[in-house]
């Protein structure tokens, strides 16, 4: 693990940047954890002043100091979207290798459900779930609810290449040497899936924070709970750009696009490395 | 005696790859001279892995990375001017690709794009270098097809409809509609049944013949090369061990893996026990010392284990690369079934 | 004399397409023929590509269900459907050898893993001494040993040797059939040999039945006891190996002998069929007609 590591970042410059980048954002978000303030209560600092040694980041108007407001915000949010990611990844899985492999009814009616799920808007459904559950929305429901909608068109892909896989005699030969089901589909085919697996976490992550914001810039959510989305719709709601407290937005924004651009720079190096592919090439085949 | 087309001198082509960090070199194509004369169909045998397809590749100039050539040229000799595929840039091999040189590539699926009609892929691959547009581009490919018993049906079909035998005559037809000068085909008839294969086999030898082409012939199965080419060379790891006349190949050929191919054909009305060959193919990443040949070869000797033997002339057309081919005899006469001498 | 496998008046029949336009084939028409148990033999199919043999395979390997008809193991239906006990319990008894070595293992993961899964669950065991034994005879069986073997990954095999382990797994539950499809058509000459010699081996030392499809009528000549040849889906002529091809009745079975290519006449690229050999084999595709016996045992399909 450790030499793959090691191999990734001499031999990967995406893989570097990313981890680079992402390892900023962990270390940012698990600084809240040392946080001398609480990032749910208010007027603990002089709303409105622009960064300086003393705030770093600034305070916004609500007399919050936004270093830690933010690295609260990225911790919910981030284990919000891996929540999510990695939910929906292993519904996603198991429907697609099961679907390709079974085929027939097996198949048919998993399909069926997927179908649904594809067609069902989330959008109302999660508005729906907010006003019935009002409070008791937190986010680890929400992240269920999310990893719910976020598998279908995943699930797809992965049958697409299972089914692909079905009809490779190694597949067959694996059956005739008593495997079970499982055991195909978990060793024999979840290798060749893993580039998808790792490619989609990283778009779900991104979907599943994105909605996170659209609901919370919304306020659909429970704008208490420091999140990316609550601070940009507090910040919103005080108007920060017209006013001028330009550093309440522009800040996330710029932690936004380190934290995807690092996401997304892992994913496609990961994927490199894992592809049955290129793997068979370094074994020397 | 014709011209050559094309001049291979001491090419080197290996697969070079560095993936983080575990870098490997195989040597497919290590050294191999030869030449290819207008109008002739050159068969190229060997066994599983020992570098056909690659060396192939680089003679149709589809050298791609991680294949790269090393040393040596292949120097074509077109109508329209010489060409060295090993060095030319992809805009000079374009000028030569379909129209003077074409390829029909290992495994017809392959090429026959699965979601495309026939009709569009011998349009992307043959209208440019044909220089004919809608109805008359459609009209030559027809007449085309029909020399090939194929109805001009296929061209609104699919790869799948299509059988075995039909899809490997579509992408002969696919490499000979612009008519080239040089025909490189890769095992275009493995896993067909011996009817079919016969018929595409005396397709591929009418056009050459009309078209007055040469053609290289790809195949591990040494009763298609006795039937179909002029001249025969063996690869064996990456290097040619063995070239001559079809007949001098099957009836007296001078090196000892030549004689084991030949005798190893099992025929029908023999029942006699055949003998296969011992160990397995050197590894390419770490091919062994001198004659590649020596850890399986019965006639070895100590000179074999340290010294490369050199490809030398050992009659007409005909060379070898084996320190003992005066001593080699046919193992088994594989032409003469007992009684009846040819 | 009890039968091993029957096969009784088998039919598939295909269906392709959407709603629109639905087409079916008859991969396989009225297949009947049986082995016997006490008997082994090497048992050869060969047609011509798309008539069926790979489809008929497959529904002895109980991986396809029989349009029409029905296909017996040692008196007991073999079927698609059932528990994964009974599916077990078969999969002892029938194994398959598959086509391309290369494509028969996954190239990701080791060779042995195929050959332990096969002796933990069909020998009914979890002690690793006598998985490894069992491993190892099997093996043996094919000329190669355990200790060759552990540890490596299919590219790191020649087709050659990988093909052996292939049929070595396939023996380790001891079965007394085998179904190999086209098991030497993507290897070369000297290697198809030694493959072709070990599935003979097998059945004079292990007798072990072999159901051998193939393209090569040489090596089929060479190995096997009975054959069938099958033309479009059907069986045109079923007998003794060296009766049939030695002197082959049916216009199609004539056919093919006469396209096997020879190397007598090498270099002189003599490629030409009888055109009236292949319309005679042509003109009867499609038509039913029957099987008849003939005096010298064979069975030759017959028209009108
Ligand atoms: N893309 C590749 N990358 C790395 N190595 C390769 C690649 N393609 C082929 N090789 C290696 O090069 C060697 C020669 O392969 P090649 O395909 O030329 O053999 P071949 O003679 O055509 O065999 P076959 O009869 O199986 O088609 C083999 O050892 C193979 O593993
Ligand atoms: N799953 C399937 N769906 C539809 N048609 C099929 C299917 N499998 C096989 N067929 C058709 O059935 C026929 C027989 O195919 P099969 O694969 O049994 O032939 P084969 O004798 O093994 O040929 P080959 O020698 O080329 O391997 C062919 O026409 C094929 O197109
Ligand atoms: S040089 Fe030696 S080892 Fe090589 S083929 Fe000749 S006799 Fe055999
Ligand atoms: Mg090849
Ligand atoms: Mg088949």
């Amino acid at each position: 693990m450790f030499a793959v590591f090691r191999d990734l970042i001499r031999y990967n410059i995406e893989f570097a940047i990313g981890l680079v980048l992402v390892g900023i954002m962990v270390i940012f978000a698990s600084l809240s954890f040392f946080s001398p303030v609480d990032p749910s209560m208010i007027y603990m600092a002089i709303p409105d002043q622009p960064p300086s040694p003393q705030y770093w980041f600034g305070t916004n108007s609500r007399g919050q100091e936004l270093f830690w407001q933010l690295s609260a915000a990225f911790k919910n949010s981030l284990i919000f979207g891996v929540t999510v990611a990695v939910l929906s990844r292993i519904i996603s899985i198991t429907v697609g290798l099961a679907a390709g492999y079974l085929g027939g009814w097996v198949d048919r009616v998993l399909m069926f459900i997927n179908d649904i799920f594809v067609a069902v808007p989330i959008f109302p459904i999660l508005v729906l779930f907010y006003f019935v559950l009002r409070n008791n929305m937190d986010s680890f429901t929400m992240a269920l609810i999310l990893a719910c909608f976020g598998w279908p068109f995943d699930a797809r892909l992965i049958r697409s290449v299972a089914l692909g896989l079905k009809h490779r005699e190694f597949t067959r030969h694996a059956v005739f040497a008593g495997m079970s089901t499982r055991k195909v589909l978990l060793e024999e085919h979840l290798p060749y899936v893993m580039p998808i697996v790792f490619s989609t976490f990283m778009n779900n992550m991104l979907w599943s924070i994105g909605m996170e914001v659209t609901l919370a810039v919304l306020g659909f959510t429970n704008i208490n709970n420091p999140t990316i989305g609550t601070v940009l719709y507090w910040a919103n709601s005080h108007s920060a750009m017209v006013v001028g407290v330009w550093w309440w937005i522009v800040i996330p924004v710029i932690l936004i696009v380190m934290t995807f651009l690092g996401l997304f720079l892992l994913a496609v190096s990961m994927n490199e490395y894992i592809d049955p592919r290129s793997r068979l090439r370094r074994m020397g085949a | 005696m014709a011209e050559d087309i094309v001049k291979v001198e001491g090419l080197k082509a290996y697969y070079q790859m560095n993936y983080f960090g575990v870098s490997r070199e195989v040597r497919a194509v290590d050294g191999i001279t030869m030449t290819v004369r207008k109008g002739e169909v050159y068969g190229i045998a060997g066994e599983s892995s020992s570098g056909k397809t690659s060396f192939i590749k680089v003679l149709a100039a589809a050298i791609r990375p991680p294949l790269k050539v090393v040393e040596g040229s292949v120097k074509f000799d077109f109508k329209n001017g010489p060409i060295d595929v090993a060095t030319a840039t992809p805009k000079q091999i374009e000028a030569v690709r379909w129209k003077h040189l074409s390829y029909i590539m290992q495994g017809s699926m392959s090429v026959l794009n699965p979601v495309r009609r026939i009709g569009r892929t011998f349009h992307d691959f043959a209208a440019r270098p044909m220089g004919l547009t809608g109805k008359a581009f459609e009209d030559r490919v027809i007449a085309h097809l029909a020399r090939l018993k194929l109805p001009p049906e296929v061209l609104k079909a699919y790869p799948h409809e299509l059988s075995g035998g039909m899809r490997q005559r579509v992408t002969i037809g696919l490499a000979t509609v612009c008519h080239p000068e040089f025909i490189i085909a890769d095992e275009p008839t493995t896993a067909l049944d011996v009817v079919v294969q016969k018929e595409v086999l005396s397709l591929i030898r009418d056009i050459q013949k009309e078209m007055n082409a040469a053609v290289v012939f790809v195949t591990h199965d040494m009763s298609v090369h006795a039937n179909v080419a002029d001249r025969v060379g063996i690869i064996y790891a990456g290097r040619l061990v063995e070239e001559g006349p079809t007949r001098d190949m099957f009836f007296a050929p001078k090196h000892p893996y030549t004689a084991h191919l030949v005798a190893s054909l099992p025929r029908i009305g023999d029942v006699k026990q055949r003998p296969a060959l011992e160990g397995r193919p050197p590894n390419l990443a770490d091919p062994p010392q001198g004659c590649r040949f020596h850890p399986r070869c019965p006639l070895a000797v100590d000179k074999c284990r340290q010294e490369v033997p050199p490809l030398e002339q050992v009659g007409p057309d005909h060379r070898t690369a084996c320190w003992r081919w005066q001593d080699v005899k046919p193992l088994v006469n594989a032409s003469a079934p007992s009684g009846v001498m040819a | 004399m009890t039968t091993l496998l029957d096969v009784r008046d088998v039919s598939k029949r295909f269906t392709m397409g959407g709603i629109f336009g639905r087409k079916t084939v008859d991969a396989v028409m009225d297949a009947n023929f049986s082995l016997s148990a006490e008997n082994p033999e090497i048992f050869t199919i060969i047609g011509e590509s798309g008539s069926g043999k790979t489809t008929l395979a497959r529904m002895i390997l109980g991986l396809e269900d029989p349009s029409e008809g029905e296909i017996l193991f040692r008196g007991k239906k073999v079927s698609r459907h059932g528990g994964r006990a009974e599916k077990l319990a078969f999969m002892s008894q029938v194994q398959p050898v598959f086509q391309n070595p290369f494509e028969a293992f996954n190239p990701l993961k080791k060779i042995e893993r195929y050959l332990e899964s096969t002796a933990r669950r069909f020998l009914q065991t979890s002690d690793k001494a006598a998985i490894d034994r069992a491993m190892d005879e099997a093996l043996q069986k094919v000329g190669l040993s355990l200790k060759e073997v552990r540890g490596r990954f299919p590219h790191e095999m020649s087709g050659g040797q990988l093909q052996r382990c292939a049929i070595a797994r396939a023996l380790i539950p001891n079965p007394p059939l085998l179904i190999a499809d086209e098991p030497v058509s993507m290897v070369d000459a000297s290697l198809r040999m030694s493959i072709v010699n070990l599935l003979k081996s097998l059945r004079d030392d292990l007798k072990v039945s072999v159901i051998y499809i193939t393209h090569d009528l040489a090596t089929a000549y060479y190995i096997s006891n009975r054959l069938i040849i099958m033309q479009r889906g059907r069986i045109v002529e079923m007998g003794d190996a060296r009766t049939v091809l030695d002197n082959p009745q049916h216009p199609y079975s004539k056919l093919l002998k006469a396209s096997v290519l020879s190397t007598d006449d090498a270099g002189d690229g003599k490629l030409a069929t009888d055109p009236g050999m292949v319309k005679a084999a042509g003109d009867l595709v499609g038509q039913a007609g029957e099987l008849v016996a003939k005096p010298d045992g064979r069975e030759v399909r017959v028209y009108g």
